[in-house]
């Protein structure tokens, strides 16, 4: 049997694992993918990679009393074997007072993620990609480490009361690190696409060649308050803890950022500029993610953020149901709108300030408010006047996204990044940001 | 598995995008088969030969073949909650050779005959050959002699898959429900083992059967504040360890008793969270920091990050060449200062070693993931820098020709690479506690636990936070403190270590998850040491008003 099931087939596989089934309830989760990759560093190819996996979850209850059995085989013998483990780990298990239940049959938004193009991808594609990187870098005389993965696969799931859910998905991440041969300059570059046919290894290779000369005998400037326009690159590894942080319970608990005195949380508060809009939306054709979260609810779009008010924190069924609200689940994407200019219009209507490429090793210092460490890397400018100056060392940040997000002044244009923290893609403008606390600087290049 | 994966799956990080992920290619199964013996020895060695065989008839010149079982449990609770137990269960082999001068991988899950491992061993070779086009130098791999069959076991004496689960569930509830009486909100806990059965064989004649265990009690508690809704933490300061269950067994000796007690190789989980409900509780009413130098006094359940991401890091070899630029970075290390044979990594004091063999370290093993049997080494002696971390295609360029061992695959099916071994400060070689340390201190902080921590690419610029903090006043502990984080410069740092307690307050610390490369890898690794001082440091206030 093929790893990528279509809709027909992963539906044939999922009733017949249900068909086995003698628990309360019964909810199978089945997922397939392939993934290839190829590693680059001193100019040359190091490794190379093909991973295919397939997995089959079964989840059994008898009353809240619920078990869990994975399998990665899909002969009759062993459906049947991974469902009667699962009813036997239930019916060992604890009780657990938060299990749910299933949920009924669902609609769903139609989401499409998955290209042909990027499913069809050869070793041939992947080294001829890298080889027009690798070309442009030999010519120039620099160094460059990259490496770039796809994936293309499926994830499906159907219960005891008649949900079924299917989704398939593909993804290419392209990072590139481009390095001056006395190691004073180095640039970055990161590409993330649902569909390969928009990945231009050479453009993007162009720009961090660009920045690796650009940023060579760098000058040392005081650490302090400045005004910085951080690419969506550098922007989004600060941005997405304020995003993993949108948790009801944590915040009802009295134990996150969005937690309030007296039990009570942001929900409703205005928390920062009201240029700032952040929402979720399965639908978008540039950032297309699952219309079902793990649990089988359909995910809508949503907003999160809207003019600078929380307008969603996300509940999970349990909590939801204590505390007498609506269940929302944690978002499959996240947008962040903004506005028309370019990052040059940003960087001429700027009098003095920093260009930040990147952000490096993040860190929460302080979870009461989002408090943020890190450094600065891979090409960093000084602005004046309108007009990058020159390269400036890098610095250390302690910064909370909730306080720049407050110091805002100005957004661009959104476009898809990969975070270099957490791999996940999203859409993000790049933004203008004044008073950001640099606390000292790094001698690293 | 990584670390943010881990934080999901524990339910103690924030609400993330995406579901926890398993270790690659793992089932989850029930306790028992976590007790089943696995493939047996002789099978492996035939399995081995048959991928041995099958890749030499294809033109390699070099072979090693891993065969894997890797077993995970984790408990997790929250209060008076199960939340969740999970064991799992990876099996599979992977295949490296060297063909036309390069390397090729490939693995195979669930490996079960010689046809499955002959033709992993065919896929390596056909990748070799064909990445073989893109290289400019072949790959040059130190002389490595066979040691025939082999084994190593660690010296566990209670196996912690042996233990029922009930006993440690009933353990974690006990933990938790002392943590609630204390002044804790809240509690999550949890109970983390592992079991790496690892089978090595190559074409230099080794066939290594190994049996690897490791064990994680912690914790974390939160106690609010409802009239400020502010809220505090503090995290168990037990440390990962190459044990088994034993390590939950704490004899008075294993104890270090002072403003908190702290653990060597016995961890007591009811006394810390104790302790840890009314720290956290007592946090809200401490002094916050002012910012400012001061002299640091760091417990090794809190230095053993800063020895790993400022040393242990930074004298990776490959890192050192530039394998790593894409990710994870280069180092300020460099060869040129290395040859130097003067590079001031630190005081006089410092005395840097890494080390695979260390008894109950994480990275404790008899042979590596290419056949090479472990040892200790000298990283930096007497403040010097002497030597790096280096493989077998490495050691040539730093002149060695035998490898010094550190090399690792997290899973049977990730190719094996450099990685760090226990790397550890040395004991001072004078006699001196704790107490002696502090009373010499005028202005100083001392600090327990390990906190927050980033530090840049080149492993020059860092910054570290902790669990506890004590404002040391004229040789006297004079209060806690809150808000502290310290930054540094790596050089500098080292340079202003002025003293290091004797080998009576040696402990380890460690992490299970030593993240590196693409696609990445964890590994699991201890550092040492004893209470050392640091004068001078610059600590930076981290309250914001929002």
């Amino acid at each position: 049997m093929a790893t990528i099931l279509t809709e027909a087939e992963a539906k044939t596989l999922l009733q017949k694992v249900l068909s086995y089934s003698k628990a309360d309830e019964c909810e199978v989760n089945l997922s397939g993918e392939e993934r290839g990759n190829v590693r680059y560093a001193r100019n040359e190819v190091s490794t190379s990679g093909s991973l295919t996996n397939q997995n089959l979850v079964v989840q059994s209850s008898f009353g809240k009393k619920v078990g869990t059995a994975t399998i990665d085989e899909f002969d009759d013998a062993s459906l049947e074997k991974v469902v009667r483990r699962a009813e036997e780990l239930a019916r060992l298990a604890p009780e657990n007072p938060e299990y749910m239940g299933v949920l009924g049959p669902q609609t769903y938004l139609k989401a499409n993620g998955f290209f042909d193009t990027t499913a069809n991808i050869t070793p041939d594609t992947r080294a001829e990609a890298v080889a027009k990187s690798l070309q442009l870098t030999r010519d120039a005389k620099l160094t460059a480490a990259g490496f770039m993965e796809d994936r293309h696969g499926y994830s499906a799931m159907m219960n005891s009361k008649g949900l079924f859910a299917y989704y398939p998905s593909t993804n290419v991440n392209f990072s590139l690190t481009v390095r001056t041969e006395d190691g004073k300059g180095s640039g970055y570059v990161a590409r993330g696409y649902s569909d390969i046919t928009k990945l231009d290894t050479a453009a993007a290779t162009n720009i961090a060649i660009q920045k690796a000369r650009g940023s060579a005998e760098a000058r040392a400037i005081e650490p302090g308050k400045y005004t910085v326009i951080l690419e969506p690159t550098a922007a989004v590894v600060l941005l997405e803890n304020v995003f993993f942080n949108m948790d009801a319970r944590s915040a009802d608990e009295g134990r996150s950022y969005f937690s309030k005195s007296g039990g009570k949380s942001r929900l409703g508060d205005k928390i920062v500029d009201e240029r700032v809009t952040i929402y979720s939306d399965p639908t978008n054709a540039e950032l297309p993610a699952s219309p079902w979260s793990g649990d089988g609810q359909a995910q809508q779009k949503t907003m999160w953020i809207e003019k600078g008010v929380v307008k969603n924190l996300s509940y999970s069924r349990y909590w939801a149901q204590k505390q007498g609200k609506k269940p929302l689940p944690g978002p499959n994407n996240v947008i962040m709108m903004g506005g028309n200019s370019s990052l040059d219009d940003m960087i001429k209507s700027t009098q003095r300030g920093i260009l930040v490429t990147k952000l490096w090793y993040i860190r929460e210092v302080d979870p009461q408010t989002i408090l943020l460490t890190g450094l600065t890397r891979d090409g960093t400018f000084y602005i004046e006047n309108g007009k990058i100056k020159h390269p400036v060392k890098n610095f250390r940040f302690n910064e909370s996204p909730i306080i720049m997000l407050n110091n805002l002044e100005a957004l661009g244009k959104p476009e898809r990044v990969v975070s270099t923290e957490s791999d996940q893609n999203y859409l993000i403008p790049p933004m203008k940001i004044r008073e950001f606390t640099f606390t000292s600087l790094s001698d690293a290049v | 598995m990584n670390r943010r994966d881990f934080t999901n799956i524990l339910g103690m990080g924030t609400a993330g995008l995406m579901l926890p992920s398993l270790p690659a290619f793992s089932r989850t199964v029930a306790p028992e088969a976590l007790l089943e013996t696995g493939v047996d020895v002789a099978t492996k060695k035939r399995l081995a030969d048959a991928a041995m065989n099958a890749a030499k008839s294809r033109g390699a010149t070099y072979t090693d073949v891993r065969i894997g079982r890797y077993l995970n449990q984790f408990v997790v609770t929250r209060e008076d909650k199960v939340q969740n137990i999970v064991n799992t269960e990876s099996y599979g082999v992977g295949v490296r050779v060297i063909a036309d001068g390069c390397w090729g991988f490939a693995a195979v899950v669930d490996a079960r005959s010689e046809a499955d491992t002959a033709k992993a061993a065919e896929k390596a070779v056909a990748i070799a050959k064909a990445n073989a086009r893109l290289m400019k130098e072949p790959v040059q791999l130190a002389p490595q002699k066979g040691y025939g069959e082999v084994s190593w076991k660690a010296p566990i004496t209670k196996n912690a898959f042996e233990v029922p689960i009930k006993e440690k569930v009933d353990l974690l509830m006990e933990v938790n429900g002392a943590a609630l009486k204390n002044g804790a909100n809240y509690v999550n806990s949890v109970l983390f083992m592992v079991n790496e059965q690892k089978y090595f064989a190559s074409t230099d004649g080794t066939y290594a059967d190994q049996d690897i265990h490791r064990m994680w009690p912690l914790f974390t508690v939160t106690a609010i504040d409802p009239k400020t809704g502010k809220f505090e933490t503090r995290q168990s300061l037990s440390a990962p360890m190459g044990m088994g269950y034993e390590y939950l067994q704490a004899n008075p000796s294993d104890k270090v008793t002072g403003i908190t007690t702290r653990y060597n190789k016995g961890y007591d989980m009811l006394e810390d969270v104790t302790a840890a409900a009314k720290q956290a509780r007592a946090k809200h009413a401490a002094k916050s920091v002012e910012a400012g130098k001061y002299d640091l006094v760091l417990d090794p359940s809190h230095l053993w990050l800063t020895i790993h991401e400022s040393v242990g890091h930074p004298l990776e070899l490959d890192r050192v060449l530039g394998y790593e630029a894409n990710f994870a970075g280069t180092s300020f290390a460099t060869l040129d200062k290395w040859k130097s044979k003067n590079f001031n990594y630190g005081s006089k004091l410092v005395n840097l070693v890494a080390d695979k063999t260390q008894v109950g370290s994480l990275g404790a093993v008899g042979y590596d993931d290419e056949g090479v049997k472990c040892k200790q080494w000298d990283l930096v002696k007497d403040g010097t820098l002497v030597n790096y971390q280096a493989i077998r295609d490495q050691v040539h360029i730093i002149g060695e020709n035998e490898s010094q061992g550190c090399c690792y695959a997290d899973s049977w099916s990730s190719v094996q690479f450099q990685r760090m071994a226990n790397v550890s400060l040395a004991a001072g070689k004078t006699p001196l506690s704790v107490q002696q340390m502090i009373k010499d201190v005028k202005k100083g902080i001392y600090i327990i636990g390990d906190g927050s921590f980033s530090i840049d690419q080149q492993r020059y610029n860092f910054q570290f936070g902790g669990q506890l903090f004590y404002e040391i006043k004229n040789g006297e502990i004079a209060g806690m403190l809150k808000d502290v984080a310290y930054q540094s410069n790596t050089q500098e740092f080292w340079n202003s270590c002025a003293a290091v307690c004797d080998e009576k307050d040696y402990r380890l610390g460690g992490s299970f998850f030593d993240g590196k490369g693409q696609p990445p890898q964890s590994s699991a690794v201890s550092h040492g040491s004893s209470t050392t001082r640091f004068n001078g440091v610059n600590v930076i206030n981290t309250a914001r008003k929002i």
